[in-house]
């Protein structure tokens, strides 16, 4: 059988927070950085985003639909390219209207509402299908939860979701010998099929492409199909930010030189590319995985503890899903939207503590100097949003 | 009687309590008709003279040092500077500070006979070599100027060095004033010996030592070693003068609880912390918040995560200038909780702004507020206790704001001035 390569690729822009100072509590409700917002997303959209999709419609179009992908792409991220840069949503469409790339569902605020509170989970879902249908004209099959979050009980949710398949992390502690390369199904709901991500595969292009102190840079396509064609099971699953191209891996690293080869290289080593749809139809699952604790794509451990490793994220999480219920009685649009926005995982991340190692990479997206100021910023809006939600619930 | 006063900044350039202070005595030693000449290291020339004449030590040249003060100088020079060695500064100012010096480099610079040394006058990391030098230029201009006063006047380690070289070079009485000891900077194990090194010796050169508590006094007398009967009390004052009232908007609902200050060891957050916690077991309609900066601070943060409470208990970062008043404002409660405080000077900004105070036993301020609510600073039961009595009790809230208002506004430094005559008096 010909061995498949599973392209995926997250497109997430946070909803930063502007510095938001206790004398504002009670007083001003406007939370967002618009500034830094609109800046980084229209720089963003120029390195990456226009670039990067034009490079995947010629390499649909020249490889005549061999070459596909899937993306997902948040509902944050997607109000922002309608504020900010509607040429980007414009130049998905082209993408969509080729046949070739599968959106994938994710909770609309690219948040951790699975891990908190079924409702909240279930709503998010809805609603970031319901925008993908109209944003594309396609409805989603196929679930990726945020950070690749997964576990038995999530598992469950989202197939009575109506999901057939779930992306999620191969996470070394969890595959123990078995290989990521296969597609598995889900233990607590064997008609959920599983696609794990091949971490070393994909974060030699992710994270090491650029490293010219990796023993293997420069990395070429051909290189790089040969790595994938190594790969002893049926499927390569190739998960990773979208913002990898041109972003984190900059233009001179030569990153696109070398997405732009990678398709005929792959196609000539005689496999193909698939989308996680097609996948489950072509692909049979080797067995079950059984995965009790919450694991993830992030950091070392593939742990929750990026976001809720610490004291400070914990509260900050406990206090915002104590919300959940009282929200829901509330018709209030704009509380909604700002309840959605403040669960962006983006804001627990940037109050992790994890200095050493990983923790660089957090500060690196961080726009706060500091975990502590994360927090603080974070409670203080989050104090003003409870006063609001309190004052609405006595309106009812 | 006019007195040489050695200071360390003034109003208006000032980064902590000290200039305000001194600016406070130089001016209630006015009011009570004596002169001062107040030396300072690098005056910006918009101080207001209208009580004090400001020597600037940056202007004066060098020369006539003798060899005693020179033998004294040499062994203090070019020492590295420790935080949270100098009274009433903000760490973060003192962090920015040392940040600025370690981009210059220090090297050695040999001040000789006619020559002028630049000071910077702030707490920069070669502190230790500014204090040093003011020594020398202290005594310059000590010998410059030795018929036009009769007592000198050094306030705080500082400017205890160059206290001493004038009283060398001129013979007249010694007077130094502790505003801070090394033993409220942190715990002993960590005390800064150089400091140490030169508060002592202060005091032993001193004729008379003022210290600004009784608290402050016992430490002067038990851990310094020095006679009691040459160490005063003289309380510290606060010049309300030309404060305008300011109103604000409040953006909650809740009473507010407040605590400013350093976020250190010596300040006792984390009894507050705790006391917030109970505080929030027996009532919702209350905040608590936490302004100031300070090495406790990510740990306070922490502490308030894992009690749960951090929807309820809000931290600022450092305030300044208006931001202060306006906190005071928004304040229903204002807290002390130190471990120990040689006088602290907020609790009375607090009052004055109408808001009830509760501080510890272990503050000098303690000593002279009657209408402030007092607490053992470990007691954080009796602490919740007061706080949860004033957000609760309007009938106490009205009489504490009401009384402490009236209370602070008559610990003018008119009155702290005059005892501090009396102790020159005793000198001459």
């Amino acid at each position: 059988m010909k061995k498949s390569i599973c392209l995926y690729f997250q497109v997430h822009q946070p909803t930063r927070l502007r510095q938001y100072r206790f004398f504002d509590i009670g007083k001003d409700s406007h939370y967002y950085d618009d500034f830094a917002n609109r800046t980084i997303l229209k720089r963003i959209a120029q390195k990456c985003y226009l670039p990067m999709n034009e490079l995947l419609l010629e390499a649909i179009t020249k490889t005549k639909g061999k070459f596909k992908v899937a993306f997902s792409i948040s509902g944050s991220a997607l109000e922002q390219f309608d504020r900010y840069a509607p040429e980007v949503l414009e130049s998905f469409r082209r993408l969509a209207a080729t046949g070739k790339v599968e959106f994938l569902c994710e909770t609309y605020y690219h948040s951790l509402a699975s891990l908190a509170a079924p409702t909240e989970f279930k709503h998010q879902v809805e609603k970031h299908k319901a925008h993908i249908q109209d944003a594309f004209g396609v409805t989603p099959t196929t679930f990726r939860n945020t950070e690749l979050i997964y576990s038995d009980a999530i598992a469950r949710q989202v197939y009575d979701l109506g999901f057939k398949t779930m992306l999620t992390e191969g996470a070394r502690h969890i595959m123990g010998w078995q290989s990521p390369d296969f597609i598995y199904t889900a233990e607590s709901q064997p008609k959920l099929r599983l696609l794990l991500r091949n971490y070393g595969l994909s974060d030699d292009v992710a994270f090491r492409f650029s490293n010219k102190s990796w023993n293997e840079w420069p990395l070429t396509a051909e290189k790089f199909a040969g790595w994938l064609n190594e790969a002893d099971g049926d499927i390569v699953n190739l998960f990773m930010d979208y913002e990898t191209f041109g972003e984190h891996q900059k233009e001179e690293s030569g990153i696109f030189d070398f997405m732009r080869a990678l398709p005929a290289a792959v196609l000539a080593q005689g496999m193909d590319f698939v989308t996680p749809a097609q996948a489950v139809r072509n692909i049979k699952p080797v067995a079950s995985l059984s995965v009790p604790d919450p694991i993830s794509w992030a950091d070392e451990e593939r742990d929750l503890s990026a976001w809720l490793g610490n004291e400070l994220q914990q509260d900050a999480f406990n206090k915002i899903y104590r919300l959940t219920e009282k929200l829901a009685i509330i018709a209030d649009p704009e509380l909604w939207a700002d309840f959605g926005h403040l669960q962006e995982s983006d804001h627990f991340y940037y109050m992790c503590t994890k200095f050493f190692s990983d923790g660089e990479v957090h500060k690196r997206f961080s726009p706060y100097d500091t975990p502590y100021e994360a927090f603080i910023n974070y409670m203080n809006v989050l104090s003003d949003f409870i006063i609001r939600t309190n004052y609405a619930e006595q309106q009812i | 009687m006019r007195v040489l006063m050695f200071g360390w900044e003034f109003p208006p350039h000032i980064a902590g309590g000290l200039g305000t202070a001194c600016e406070g005595i130089v001016k209630g030693l006015a009011h009570n008709g004596v002169e001062t000449l107040f030396v300072m290291p690098n005056a910006s020339g918009d101080e207001d003279q209208s009580a004090t004449t400001i020597i600037n030590a940056s202007d004066v040249e060098v020369r006539n040092v003798s060899t005693t003060v020179e033998e004294f100088i040499n062994k203090v020079k070019f020492l590295y500077v420790d935080s949270n060695i100098v009274p009433y500064v903000d760490p973060d100012e003192y962090y920015e500070a040392i940040e600025k010096m370690k981009a210059q480099s220090l090297t050695e610079t040999s001040v000789g006979f006619g020559q002028k040394f630049k000071f910077s006058g702030k707490y920069g990391s070669n502190l230790m070599e500014e204090v040093s030098r003011y020594a020398q230029v202290g005594g310059t201009i000590a010998m410059q100027h030795v018929d036009e006063f009769d007592i000198i006047h050094a306030h705080d380690w500082l400017t205890y060095l160059a206290g001493i070289a004038a009283k060398e070079l001129t013979g007249k009485p010694l007077v130094v004033h502790v505003h801070a000891t090394s033993y409220d900077r942190g715990d002993e194990k960590h005390i800064d010996t150089r400091v140490l090194d030169i508060e002592t010796r202060g005091m032993m050169a001193a004729d008379r030592v003022v210290t600004v508590s009784d608290l402050t006094r016992n430490i002067v007398i038990n851990k310094y070693g020095i006679d009691p009967s040459k160490v005063v009390t003289v309380h510290n004052a606060v010049d309300f003068s030309g404060r305008e009232d300011i109103t604000v908007e409040r953006g909650v609902k809740d009473k507010v609880v407040t605590f400013l200050g350093r976020i250190t060891f010596q300040k006792g957050p984390e009894y507050f912390i705790d006391a917030a916690a109970k505080v929030l077991k027996r009532t919702k309609n209350v905040r608590f918040v936490m302004a100031g900066s300070g090495d406790m601070m990510n740990r306070a943060i922490r502490q308030v995560a894992r009690l749960g409470i951090s929807d309820r208990f809000h931290f600022t970062g450092f305030l300044r200038g208006a931001d202060v008043q306006k906190m005071f404002a928004l304040s229903d409660v204002y807290i002390m909780p130190s471990v120990s405080e040689p006088f602290g000077i907020s609790p009375l900004e607090a009052m004055r702004s109408g808001v009830p105070s509760i501080i510890s036993h272990q503050s000098g301020a303690a000593e002279v507020l009657k209408y402030a609510l007092k607490v053992d600073f470990w007691d954080v039961d009796a602490l919740a206790d007061d706080i949860f009595a004033l957000v609760s009790y309007p009938a106490l809230t009205e009489f504490a704001s009401k009384q402490g208002y009236d209370e602070v506004n008559e610990l003018k430094w008119n009155g702290a001035t005059a005892k501090l005559k009396k102790v020159y008096e005793s000198l001459i």
